[in-house]
């Protein structure tokens, strides 16, 4: 065991573990930003439900938002994974399309999605709520379907005050998809802990594992204070 | 005129603002008695056709478990808010080396997953103090070769970053015109500090406090994955034993939803106490 | 609006599930930890070992192509049964409580379990020669059974997700000693650092009622007809010396014990 640190080992070509981190890291991000986009999705339908549907949706979607905020995210990130595709495998044997099949990819940004959809539903819900309601009801004077209302005027004008809530949770799911290591995805804290384990050199990986996170993060943030500054054109400042 | 359930006008310009859900009163209502009623019986058949032999055998390691976790939880809380106090005053009022500390001790942690400063703190950091025989030797070895002191400074140093950033929002809000009163009225700068800035700061943040405890509950089964024995490494334990899918986990929602209900709650009684 | 929302989310959410799975194709389930050398991960991200040529070679009898899927062990029975993968092998031991929830093929290689420990300590594979002393066991491998079983009221258990982690913590001092398969820590055992701080103590005393009769492969338990075709290449490659070759580069001792 090394306490001096090889940086050979982060070389990008074997045996340098560079490349294999670096694969992780996309990885990571692939399943980020899937879950981050299913958790978008999500949202919307949960905020429009809990907003505009009848009493036993909004219930419904009540109780699904206030087990996600109370239940640990590896929890239900186990619970989503084991439970949740062997419904669905038992499901699909029982309509007779065999057992499913869902691959890795996938299956993580379901998982991240589910999570992430949760939490969406009350910032978006939020979002919406504080749009000045003379803007909808502005829409319907003009005879807008509730679609276009949906599509032209509420989605648009709910953005800006969605975007701290919504950037947060983008870092939150970036956060995330190391929870996935303990399941056995193959992103970068996973990968980071085989290649520390195979060279026994712990504290260098972790340490380069979390400046690429770092660099994310950071990357992440300035990207989203420009797009912030862009939704909130024409807009009062709120402080 | 009640709101429609149909996509009429009135109900897409009148949303529901206001959830009863969590009244008792609303319990009263017909939808909620059928779907109490349906949950009622979901929870029988559950009680009546899944394998719970396990539990009377895992009760005490299981208690023993959920000791452990409320341990960690709390003790990262109290001596992580001791630590965010002064990281959010040194952001908004230190000089510029202690602000840049400040600054980026919470950007780096809060940048990084919790799992990845957990591993680096027990196999990285732990593993290295293994390598000098001098530590070896001492009286901290007994600490140092455990691992929930590792689990303890991680979850206090993530909460200590998170909660040194909203303490610097909660100082920097302060309007500006009462710390002007102040030291109108020829306080020190001492006395403004205790007298007004740091009290009213501390109102401010208050109210976040319940959801990031909330926050930290749920931080804490990772640490399950450097050996410490929380409820989460019990139901691991139960889960390789009995080979069981469903109801080790779904005992362990249940049981996260019972504590994050009652600290709710606590909290909330908590906060009522406080004179606003 | 909300109808046709619906309606196409759930033809999206159908239409995952149109791929058809090919008849051919097995899915191989190991830990997603490494585990040498019977199968660790390189600098380039592939995996190799003694279990990684064993599977080709098994595969190439079985006539299919086979995906080496990396699982975390905590969850790879589950994996199994919900259909994830469709065999382990990833040098899971037969034992009589797995045997309930899958099946098992005959076995490819046979470890007993043993104690490797700091030089400095004087822990023994016996229940009083554990006593008061930390030790590390990997969830979910039947040595953590054994221990918990026999250990539990003299030593002090530590459960690690995997191997590397508590070899890690043995070096540094943190363990008195390593409850594990024999065979998986030859290479340790043999390292520099092995050498210098450790060394083996000897196999615990055998429990037929936990103790396995070796290392199979895990299948369902519908899977009568794979689990037939299996054995019969295990026995082939056993018969023409290909499992010699296999073992040859990694061990200088038969593995399959008697």
């Amino acid at each position: 065991m090394t306490t001096v640190f090889d940086l050979s080992l982060l070389a990008f070509e074997p045996p340098g573990w560079g490349k294999v981190l670096l694969v992780g890291f996309l990885r990571s991000i692939e399943l980020a930003a899937g879950g981050y986009l299913l958790g978008i999705l999500i949202g919307i339908f949960g905020a429009t439900g809990k907003l505009y549907g009848n009493k036993v949706v909004r219930d419904l979607l009540e109780i699904y938002t206030m087990v996600i905020r109370s239940v640990p995210e590896l929890v239900l990130m186990l619970l989503f994974y084991y439970v949740g595709t062997d419904l669905l495998s038992r499901a699909s044997t029982a309509m007779g399309f065999g057992s499913v099949n869902i691959d890795g990819l996938t299956a993580g940004i379901l998982v991240i999605g589910l999570v992430q959809g949760g939490y969406a539903t009350e910032v978006i819900r939020g979002a919406i709520l504080a749009i000045p309601r003379g803007q909808i009801e502005a829409a319907h004077a003009f005879g807008m379907p509730p679609g276009k209302v949906l599509r032209r005027v509420t989605l648009p004008a709910m953005t800006p005050h969605a975007l701290p809530g919504m950037a947060n949770l983008w870092m939150i799911a970036t956060k995330d998809t190391a929870l996935l290591a303990v399941i056995g995805f193959s992103e970068l804290t996973l990968v980071t802990r085989q290649a520390a384990g195979a060279t026994q050199s712990y504290i260098m990986f972790f340490l380069a594992a979390g400046v690429l996170y770092l660099a994310l993060t950071l990357v992440s943030n300035l990207a989203l204070r420009r797009f912030e500054r862009y939704a909130r054109r024409g807009l009062v400042s709120a402080r | 005129m009640p709101v429609s359930e149909s996509h009429s006008l009135a109900s897409l310009t009148r949303p529901s603002r206001t959830s009863t859900l969590t009244k008792l009163s609303g319990l009263i209502e017909p939808h909620r008695i059928i779907l109490l009623a349906l949950f009622i019986v979901g929870l029988v058949a559950a009680i009546q056709l899944m394998d719970w032999s396990w539990l009377p055998r895992y009760l005490p390691k299981l208690w023993e478990g959920l000791q452990m976790t409320l341990i960690m939880l709390f003790s990262s809380v109290v001596v992580g808010f001791l630590f965010a106090l002064p990281l959010g005053l040194a952001q908004v009022s230190g000089a510029w080396p202690l602000r840049w500390l400040a600054t980026g001790f919470c950007t780096v942690i809060r940048g990084t997953p919790l799992l990845l400063q957990l591993w680096l703190f027990y196999f990285g950091l732990g593993a290295l103090f293994g390598q000098f025989p001098e530590i070896r030797d001492s009286w901290a070895w007994d600490y140092l070769r455990q691992a929930w002191p590792y689990g303890f400074i991680a979850l206090t140093v993530s909460f200590a970053a998170y909660q040194g950033e909203i303490m610097r929002g909660a100082f920097a809000g302060v309007p500006h015109g009462e710390l002007e009163a102040a030291e109108a009225f020829g306080m020190s700068r001492l006395k403004v500090f205790t007298r007004v800035w740091f009290p009213r700061a501390l109102h401010r943040a208050l109210p976040t406090l319940t959801g990031e405890i909330i926050l930290q509950l749920k931080s804490t089964p990772l640490v399950a994955t450097i050996t410490v024995m929380d409820l989460y490494a019990v139901i691991t334990q139960v889960r390789q034993t009995t080979y069981l899918t469903y109801e080790p986990l779904l005992f362990l929602v249940a049981v996260y939803l019972c504590l994050s209900g009652i600290l709710i709650v606590g909290l909330r009684w908590l906060e009522n106490r406080v004179p606003h | 609006m909300f109808k046709t929302l619906t309606a196409t989310a759930g033809l999206i959410g159908l239409s995952l599930f149109a791929a058809p799975v090919l008849a051919d194709t097995y899915k191989i389930g190991l830990s997603a930890e490494p585990y040498p050398p019977f199968y660790s991960p390189d600098a380039a991200g592939d995996w190799s070992g003694w279990e990684i040529d064993f599977i080709d070679e098994l595969c190439g009898r079985l006539d299919a192509e086979c995906e080496l899927k990396p699982v975390a062990w905590e969850g790879i029975i589950p994996a199994l049964k919900t259909g994830k993968i469709d065999m382990i092998i990833g040098s899971m031991s037969i034992t009589p409580e797995r045997a309930e929830q899958i099946a098992f093929s005959n076995k490819y290689y046979a470890s007993p379990t043993g104690i490797v420990a700091l030089k400095s300590s004087d822990v023994q594979p016996t229940a009083e020669g554990v006593e008061g002393a930390y030790l590390g066991i990997q969830s979910g491998t039947n040595q953590e059974q054994y221990a918990r079983k026999h250990f539990a009221d003299t030593a002090n258990l530590k459960v690690y997700q995997t191997l590397n982690e508590e070899l890690q913590d043995l070096v540094a001092g943190r363990l008195d000693g390593v409850v594990a398969d024999t065979l998986a820590v030859q290479t340790f055992i043999h390292s520099e650092t092995g050498q210098s701080c450790c060394e083996y103590r000897g196999a615990v005393a055998s429990d037929a009622e936990l103790m396995s009769e070796g290392i199979g492969v895990g299948l369902r338990q519908g899977d009568t007809e794979l689990k037939e075709r299996v054995n019969a290449a295990i026995d082939a490659m056993r018969a023409d010396g290909t499992y010699e070759d296999i073992t040859e580069p990694y061990f200088d001792f038969d593995i399959y014990g008697s």
